[in-house]
């Protein structure tokens, strides 16, 4: 190779190492802003602030889900199953995919109590798709049921 | 090792690839028409619906062919930038213009088709997590560098700079693919690895294969159609392109 190329790869490779490592140090240094929520342990280490806007996300434990009689109003926990978990309070539609055992993402704030008041309810869906006839076979085959 | 450096000197001959490319558009405009028409109609027609998505699980055939390809294409872009910036190969710059409007509008076709699925299965047409933001700069990438190029008169300079930002622009696609490994995201994680059996069944994922492979002949059909074009202008007053023209004037 001719000693301009050379001179211009070495160039294209330096900038392209230099842009790489300002990135990189930037996405460490924000990723607590670049993480879309607060998982339950988290919020229940007290890492995820009282009282100010946040998103928190974990799996609706199953029954926990406390419908309020003739109004929108709902209560559940949301858990890791790994011993970390909280109540949410919401009021409004919830999203076709909430149900129990599914990951969902809540936005609101967490109250001193330890209790999160969301205005905002997402389900968030997971890497696995099924038809539902392989659900069905899935659950009657294996006693601990599918997720 | 000896093939491909010949092929690596012809390429520096727009007359010669002029004449190979034609095949090939032809190559890749059959195959994407017949690959997309049987995934579209495998896919929406016959394919399973999702126990919980239900039939909004079909717009992954188009979301996902999508997203793939407007990454590769970008990354395309971005050896053609380095291959540019280095060599000051004349294709290579052919190639940066011809891959901006198809990626624009993969990027924004896959933004789109995720927003529309997002919309029934989360509960929100939009949201700002790292998979969907790093995405939304990938359409930003392309439209830059379109109007960067749009901007600039002086053919070298225009070259280089869009060389550069397409170069250094690749560094958002490995973001892309691990946003969602890196941090924790609304938008789910992938669901082919190399190492892992897909997290769907074979009536589902086979479709999509079919819409991705077709989906990349026709990037290789649309790709390749402009850079002939662009050759062609570009060598308007050249002696091979005149006597195309005269010799049979059918064209």
């Amino acid at each position: 190779m001719n000693p301009v190329r050379k001179r211009r790869l070495y160039l294209a490779v330096f900038l392209l190492v230099a842009v790489s490592g300002t990135t990189a140090a930037l996405m460490v240094a924000l990723e607590q802003n670049i993480n879309m929520f607060y998982p339950p342990d988290q919020v229940v280490s007290g890492e995820a602030p009282v009282a100010r806007q946040i998103r928190a996300g974990g799996m609706v434990a199953e029954g926990s889900v406390v419908r309020i009689p003739d109004s929108l109003q709902v209560e559940f926990v949301l858990t890791d199953y790994n011993g970390a978990d909280f109540t949410v309070r919401y009021e409004g539609i919830l999203p076709d995919l909430f149900r129990e055992g599914q990951g969902i993402l809540v936005q609101g704030q967490l109250q001193a109590d330890g209790t999160f008041a969301a205005h905002e309810v997402l389900a968030k869906h997971d890497e696995n798709y099924m038809p539902p006839e392989l659900v069905h076979m899935a659950e009657t085959s294996s006693p601990g049921g599918s997720q | 090792m000896g093939a491909l450096k010949e092929f690596w000197h012809k390429l520096g001959s727009p007359r010669w690839f002029f004449q190979i490319s034609s095949g090939w558009v032809t190559g890749f405009g059959w195959a994407a028409g017949l690959l997309i028409a049987t995934g579209v109609v495998w896919g929406l027609g016959f394919a399973p619906e999702d126990y919980q998505q239900g039939n909004s699980v079909r717009i992954m055939y188009v979301h996902v062919p999508a997203a793939m390809v407007s990454q590769s294409v970008y990354m395309g872009m971005g050896v053609a930038g380095l291959v540019l910036f280095v060599w000051k190969m004349k294709l290579a710059d052919v190639a940066i213009a011809a891959c901006l409007p198809f990626g624009m509008v993969l990027t924004a076709l896959a933004l789109f088709s995720g927003g529309v699925w997002g919309k029934p299965t989360w509960g929100t047409w939009w949201d700002w997590d790292a998979r969907t933001v790093s995405t939304l700069v990938l359409l930003f990438l392309f439209i830059g560098i379109y109007a960067l190029r749009e901007a600039i008169e002086d053919e070298e300079i225009r070259g280089r700079a869009s060389a550069l930002v397409a170069m250094v622009g690749t560094i958002n696609i490995p973001i892309i693919k691990y946003s969602v490994e890196w941090w924790n995201t609304l938008h789910q994680s992938a669901s082919f690895t190399l190492t892992e059996k897909p997290a769907m069944p074979p009536e589902m994922y086979l479709p999509l294969l079919v819409m991705v492979l077709g989906m990349y002949c026709f990037a290789g059909h649309n790709i390749l159609s402009r850079m002939r074009l662009e050759v062609l202008r570009r060598e308007r007053r050249t002696q091979w392109v005149r006597t195309m023209f005269t010799e049979d004037n059918a064209v």
